[in-house]
């Protein structure tokens, strides 16, 4: 069952064994944590890469039986029309869970259990991660503590109960503005200290190598299932993936197995029989634009997360890779509506794959995510994520370069999200929102 | 993941220091090494404070550069350092505080990467993206930063988040200029890549008492000894630091082999409590020269005389 994955044609993308792509990447941690990444790397080859000890095999049965894959790809019919091109949604969505999220988390627990660890940590920012570790960590019957900035905690209450309920301890991070970059650096200390019996389970595509290529490989399977499920549909592969990008793990899920395919097989290139070159499948990541793509220095602050599109090289959380930063090189606070792609950095293979114009970045700012939040929940009947909502903020702004087939990665449901939403849309004028009159006051 | 560059360096083992003033420290006895975050909780205090180290009995100073992610440190001096860059603290500053600051100690900086690959010394990060990634240009990235810190007076750098396998930039830019280059051992590093860091450290190897980030703690590792043990064959200073706070600490440790001790919560413990109970600078100042002294005395008292054995 793994080798299907590893033989397919398009399998051949950026493996990075030495953990670079180009000049980003790398292991930029305290030496305490230099073994434990050794041994890590190590438990990567052998299992993820090797299939050793049918590991893969196991990862794979699990996604299937605990997780509920192969997630369907969904003809959008009425956003279809809307964009007048053939609109696909691989429902992510519908991962057990409700994320993309339990593809890595679930491969990671399982490999610490292999690798004989005895605690997992971790840090999640919407929650989602946090939630999709606690999950694992209970299916596979390990001991989990979750580390979790306080103002994230009072943005996703009902994720944390979720996490608790599933047996792990939430330990709040008060640090900075208390968000995802607070509690990747606090997990980052635990770990420090506890790294010879602990397993770090990273939430997305950053941190030190091996975490951007394993936590990758783990979510490619949203990418192997595309295209199995776009020819089985369409006959051809998609014209174009469109995901949202906070670190980018939903991201490269989607991207990994297309990066070096050369399009051939893509659907508008068969439909139109000329020979004239059709060029790669388009990948478009949408970062979150916030309220301004603009930067206030003096109070270091980035209203926006957007490093892929407006930050700069530089080292943060183990890794090299864009960042939003001061010209000193302090690490800014970031914004957006959606606290699972609030974060001042990305994953460096995505912001690699930017410099080589592979992936184009676009970014999407708090109101028209929010637009795009309803526009779903109201024609297609799937409330997505905050974080989702922005790849349909995307379809909308740039409606008119849309054509072929095109696949939507609905990296999540917004279930989670439903009381930033109410709050959200009654504190801005949002067009195609429902009358909200009967909300004023709460729920 | 070492970029094949097991080149024939030198062996520093040794302990040929690039620097000679820090190799003099380390020279006449067990060495008192105490940090401090600069600019915590303002410039004007805490340059009152180093003096007040020195004059406490500091042979070397580790000055902290503030960096707004500092995964490596506890609670203790992240909260100096929110507060030292609540105060204004940049870069610039930094180096114009380590040229008046009247001491005659020589003086590490501590900082974080991002603060060194970013630096340029015309003000303009758009001339290091400019001028290639990897910081060789002159004017940005390690090569600036450390000729900026040479020039101020800076005798050797400690970066914890730059492993021995991503330094080879900032090792260049150190020898150039004659400064040293610390790294940390941790209780974790053993084997292969305890013999390289070896190859590649220079002034006094730190050697980190326990697993964990930086903080107080009242019992001093075991690991410690261990980790002295590992590394008694070389002859390159070491001193330890993570969790001393006290005189018998001090004490102790030296006498279990090591060359010099390094405290850094024990003392921003004290500058904390002078913030948050209003003390005046002066008198948050006597505290720190006083704890200062207690920890330098301690660590005198350790040194092993060379007729007995004792433990
Ligand atoms: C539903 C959903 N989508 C996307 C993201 C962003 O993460 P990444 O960019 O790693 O896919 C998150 C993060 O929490 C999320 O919950």
């Amino acid at each position: 069952m793994s080798t299907d994955h590893a033989t397919d044609a398009a399998d051949s993308h950026t493996q990075a064994a030495d953990g670079k792509f180009g000049d980003y990447g790398g292991q930029y941690v305290p030496e305490a944590l230099m073994p434990a990444i050794q041994e890590l790397t190590d438990a990567y080859e052998r299992y993820v890469v090797n299939n050793e000890d049918g590991f893969m095999d196991e990862f794979r049965q699990r996604l299937a039986d605990f997780g509920g894959r192969p997630t369907p790809l969904q003809r959008a019919d009425r956003l279809s029309e809307r964009y007048d091109c053939e609109l696909y949604l691989k429902r992510e969505d519908l991962l057990h869970g409700g994320a993309h999220k339990l593809n890595n988390a679930l491969g990671q627990v399982l490999l610490a259990k292999y690798m004989g660890k005895d605690r997992i940590i971790a840090e999640t920012g919407a929650g989602q991660h946090g939630t999709a570790t606690a999950m694992a960590a209970a299916h596979l019957d390990m001991p989990c503590t979750i580390y979790m900035g306080e103002r994230d905690i009072n943005r996703q209450r009902p994720n944390v109960f979720r996490m608790k309920l599933n047996g792990s301890d939430v330990k709040p991070v008060t640090a900075g503005r208390g968000t995802l970059k607070e509690a990747i650096s606090e997990t980052m200390r635990d770990w420090a200290a506890s790294v010879e019996t602990t397993h770090y389970v990273i939430g997305s595509i950053v941190g030190p190598h091996p975490f951007p290529v394993m936590v990758r490989d783990f979510h490619s399977v949203i990418s192997e299932e595309i295209r199995t499920q776009t020819r089985e549909q369409t006959g051809g592969l998609p014209d174009a993936v469109v995901a949202c990008a906070g670190g980018g793990s939903n991201t490269m899920g989607a991207f990994a197995h297309f990066i070096d395919d050369d399009g051939a097989e893509r659907s508008s290139a068969k439909n139109q029989s000329g020979d004239e070159p059709r060029g790669r499948v388009d990948l478009v990541a949408v970062e979150a634009g916030g309220s301004s793509l603009a930067v206030d220095e003096e109070e270091g602050v980035a209203p926006n997360s957007a490093s892929l599109s407006t930050g700069d090289e530089g080292v943060l959380h183990g890794a090299r890779t864009k960042l939003l930063q001061d010209s000193f090189g302090q690490i800014m606070e970031s914004h957006s509506i959606s606290s699972g792609l609030d974060y001042a950095g990305v994953g460096p293979e995505l912001a690699h794959l930017v410099d080589e114009d592979r992936v184009t970045p676009v970014a999407v700012d708090d109101d028209a995510a929010l637009e795009g939040f309803h526009r779903l929940s109201n024609t297609e009947g799937i409330i997505p994520a905050l974080e989702t909502a922005h790849a349909f903020g995307y379809l909308e702004e740039h409606a008119d370069e849309l054509s072929g087939t095109v696949v939507v990665n609905v990296s999540g449901r917004g279930d989670k999200d439903l009381q930033a939403a109410i709050e959200e849309t009654e504190a801005r004028d949002v067009p195609n929102a429902p009358d909200m009159s009967m909300f004023s006051g709460g729920i | 993941m070492t970029e094949g560059g097991q080149s024939a360096e030198t062996r520093r083992s040794d302990g040929a220091a690039a620097n000679s003033e820090i190799a003099a420290a380390f020279a006449d006895g067990p060495a008192f090494v105490p940090y401090l975050a600069v600019g915590d909780p303002s410039y004007e205090a805490s340059k009152a404070y180093v003096e007040a180290l020195a004059r406490g009995g500091a042979d070397v100073i580790e000055l902290g550069l503030p960096f707004s992610e500092p995964i490596a440190e506890g609670s203790t001096i992240q909260g100096a350092i929110v507060r030292a860059l609540e105060g204004g603290m940049t870069p610039e500053l930094f180096f114009e505080f380590v040229e008046a600051v009247d001491v005659d100690v020589p003086l590490v900086c501590m900082t974080y990467y991002n603060l060194i690959y970013q630096y340029s010394n015309d003000g303009d990060s758009e001339a290091r993206r400019a001028s290639g990634a990897n910081g060789t240009a002159a004017n940005t990235g390690p090569a600036a930063f450390v000729a900026r810190a040479a020039d101020a007076g800076i005798s050797g750098l400690v970066v914890p988040d730059l492993p021995a396998e991503e330094a080879d930039p900032l090792r260049a830019a150190c020898d150039e200029h004659g400064l040293d280059l610390v790294f940390i051992v941790a209780p974790t590093t053993e084997g292969d890549r305890l013999e390289s860091m070896m190859e590649r450290v220079s002034g006094y190897v730190y050697v980190q008492a326990r697993l964990g980030t930086t903080g107080a703690k009242s019992d001093v590792s075991d690991q410690t000894d261990r980790s002295l043990q590992r590394l008694s064959g070389w002859d390159v200073p070491k001193a330890v630091g993570f969790g001393i706070s006290s005189g018998e600490q001090a004490e102790r440790i030296v006498a279990s082999g090591a060359d010099g001790i390094i405290v850094g919560s024990a003392l921003v413990d004290i500058v904390a409590d002078g913030v948050d109970n209003d003390w005046s600078t002066a008198e948050t100042a006597t505290k720190l020269e006083a704890k200062a002294s207690e920890l330098a005395d301690g660590a005198n008292r350790g040194r092993p005389t060379p007729t007995t054995g004792e433990e």
